[in-house]
């Protein structure tokens, strides 16, 4: 009963305390919510604010990054990364299958562009509380889709959405176009031993280079394999009997004198149609293969070489 | 005579199966041929889907099998044999693995050197095997007269396992592209596309079984040792050199011509020997034989299994040739 008493009796001495300095904790109450909503706000402005350090182990998006204007942001590039020249001089952190990833964390990134395979790279990256933007090369719509997403999150939405939206009406014209001739049989090749017809590569009926052959208003021959890439024999060659064969091997052919020299390897296959009739083109060029922003450019070239007279 | 009897029935037996395969061999594969269609001389060769398909397509394949898969059977009953190993094959001795190397440089630095119609990398991997061949050589004939076959294996061996290690920095520097493609020569391929290939390895196959067919007597008494062959009036250390250079000529051959494909040069010996006992008079020839038709077998499984997507040969040959010949070791023992 004691005991109690004397608690009750402290409890009214603090209440007495409070009710005098009522003055002072308001003015403190309100400078903590200050604070609070201050910082909060930092945390989110921060939290939001686009990435300025972004690293790309990605060529393609690379590209796609330079194209929306976010290119000043990027501050290195895989190995392999060519284009756009400004990346030339950046850090290179590996690539594909060696990220550096004491490179990459002494660059210290905010955003780093990872393939959908490097998963040991994306947990160490979590790990280090790096934000991740993941890829894998899919379809030609993901092209597009992929630089809106880009656009989203570097903060360059509405240039991002003209990119996108500019290499959209540039298909739909060749589509347009494509779907008022002739839809040719193509073997769509990017890959093949220099001078011989052997480890013959060619896009089955998967992938971006599918999307693009028949974007370009061509007929893939191998459009009933459920692959990316189909490794083709000299029998399945003759056997589906292209109207046209097109090769996109930018890696290794640079003059047009060698591209028809390779157009001569393939007549072997007389009965195939497109060597009888003279349609093996070969594109040169480099990024051919690569699903970036200049893919528009490519498929248009491709329904040049698929509707030109031979 | 009883020798000879047994050596005409066992290679004529031999023979008539290798034959039958080889002549069947073209009529199979992912489409349909039709065979009359393909032998009319009266279609002109441009339109002749059929011939194309059959002379083009298939023909060079099972020609190319069956040079690989007899050479490199035999070089593995020489080696074999010339080793006293039951595991030597014709790629123990480092040849195989310098080939490869030869064909990894090619393809990973883009040498573009094309003589005769084929192209650097066949000829980059032979040269890989000479090379192979000579370092191995001469590490072996340094130590006394004649070859050392510990120091032979010991080399061989180890150079291997260098070259190994050597074709995996070269497939981690090289480009993409470039790394998927010596990923995929060393799974070995038979689709040559051409003829030429053929013929450029075929004087040298020749050459390696011009000699093959001197050696059997010799190889035969070096079984029983060297000392017991020496005492028989074999000069040991020529014919050691004789068998370790046609053995090594064969098989740099047959890797350049088709990749090197595996389980080949050891499974088929010991099937051989299993089936016609170990004189090697009679094993040779059959193996030789028998080697060709395995590995054409092989290939036309490896075309039609999964068509229209091939199979690596070298897949089917190991999935094939591992579980046969544990099951005929278990069963023999």
């Amino acid at each position: 009963m004691n005991t109690k008493g004397t608690k009750m009796n402290t409890k009214a001495t603090k209440m007495d305390t409070k009710a005098t300095k009522s003055r002072g904790r308001s003015w403190l109450s309100l400078l903590s919510l200050f604070v609070i909503f201050v910082s909060s706000f930092v945390i989110f402005v921060s939290a939001f604010q686009a990435p300025q350090r972004i690293v790309s182990l990605v060529p393609a998006v690379t590209e796609m990054l330079f194209a929306i204007g976010a290119g000043p942001q990027v501050v290195a590039v895989s190995s392999y990364d060519r284009e756009p020249p400004e990346v030339r001089t950046l850090p290179r952190v590996g690539a594909l299958l060696d990220p550096d990833v004491e490179r990459i964390l002494s660059i210290r990134p905010d955003l780093v562009i990872t393939y959908g395979s490097q998963t040991d790279l994306q947990q160490q990256l979590e790990r280090a509380s790096i934000a991740l933007f993941d890829y894998r090369h899919a379809g030609l719509a993901d092209i597009t889709s992929t630089i809106r997403r880009l656009g989203g999150v570097t903060g360059h939405a509405a240039q991002a959405e003209r990119t996108a939206g500019s290499i959209e009406d540039r298909l739909a014209e060749v589509r347009a176009k494509a779907a008022a001739g002739l839809r040719p049989r193509t073997l769509l090749v990017f890959g093949r031993e220099r001078g011989a017809l052997r480890n013959i590569y060619a896009s089955g009926g998967r992938g971006f280079l599918h999307d693009m052959l028949e974007a370009a208003g061509g007929i893939n021959v191998f459009a009933d394999i459920a692959r990316e890439s189909v490794q083709a024999t000299t029998e399945l060659v003759l056997a589906r009997a292209p109207d046209v064969i097109l090769e996109v091997r930018s890696a290794d052919i640079e003059s047009d004198a060698e591209a028809s020299r390779e157009a001569q390897s393939w007549s072997p296959l007389a009965s195939v149609p497109a060597v009888r009739n003279r349609r093996v083109i070969v594109l040169t060029g480099q990024g051919l293969t690569v699903p970036g922003p200049r893919v528009a450019e490519v498929v248009e070239r491709m329904f040049q070489a698929l509707h030109r007279t031979p | 005579m009883s020798l000879r009897r047994r050596l005409v029935f066992v290679t004529g037996a031999f023979g008539l199966v290798a034959l039958a395969v080889i002549l069947w061999a073209p009529t199979v594969g992912s489409t349909p041929v039709s065979l009359a269609r393909a032998f009319d001389r009266r279609i002109p060769w441009a339109d002749n889907v059929d011939a194309q398909i059959f002379f083009v397509a298939r023909l060079p394949r099972v020609l190319a099998g069956s040079l690989i898969g007899a050479a490199l059977a035999a070089a593995g009953v020489v080696l074999q044999a010339m080793l006293r190993n039951p595991l030597a094959t014709p790629f123990t001795l480092g040849v195989s693995a310098g080939a490869a190397l030869g064909a990894m440089l090619a393809i990973a630095w883009r040498l573009d050197v094309g003589a005769v119609g084929v192209s650097s990398v066949p000829i980059a991997s032979f040269l890989g095997s000479l090379v192979a061949m000579a370092i191995v050589y001469g590490l072996a004939s340094s130590q006394r007269r004649g070859l050392s076959t510990n120091v032979l294996l010991l080399a061989g061996v180890t150079l291997n396992s260098f070259f190994s290690a050597l074709i995996l920095f070269v497939q981690y520097l090289a480009d993409f592209a470039e790394s998927y493609r010596t990923v995929r020569w060393l799974m070995g391929d038979l689709d040559i596309g051409s003829y030429r290939p053929i013929l450029a390895a075929l004087p040298f196959t020749v050459a390696a079984f011009a000699v093959f067919a001197i050696l059997p007597r010799a190889l035969n008494l070096l079984t029983m040792g060297e000392d017991v062959a020496a005492s028989r009036g074999v000069d040991v250390g020529r014919a050691q050199r004789w068998a370790f250079f046609s053995a090594s000529l064969a098989t740099g051959a047959a890797v350049s011509l088709g990749g090197p494909v595996g389980f080949i040069g050891i499974v088929v010996p010991h099937l051989v020997r299993l089936m016609v006992g170990s004189d090697h008079r009679v094993v040779l020839p059959a193996a030789t034989l028998f080697g060709a038709a395995f590995l054409v077998t092989c290939d036309v499984l490896a075309r039609t299994v999964m068509a229209p997507v091939e199979v690596p040969v070298g897949v089917i040959t190991a999935l094939i040739g591992g579980p046969f010949f544990l099951w005929l070791l278990v069963r023999q023992s």
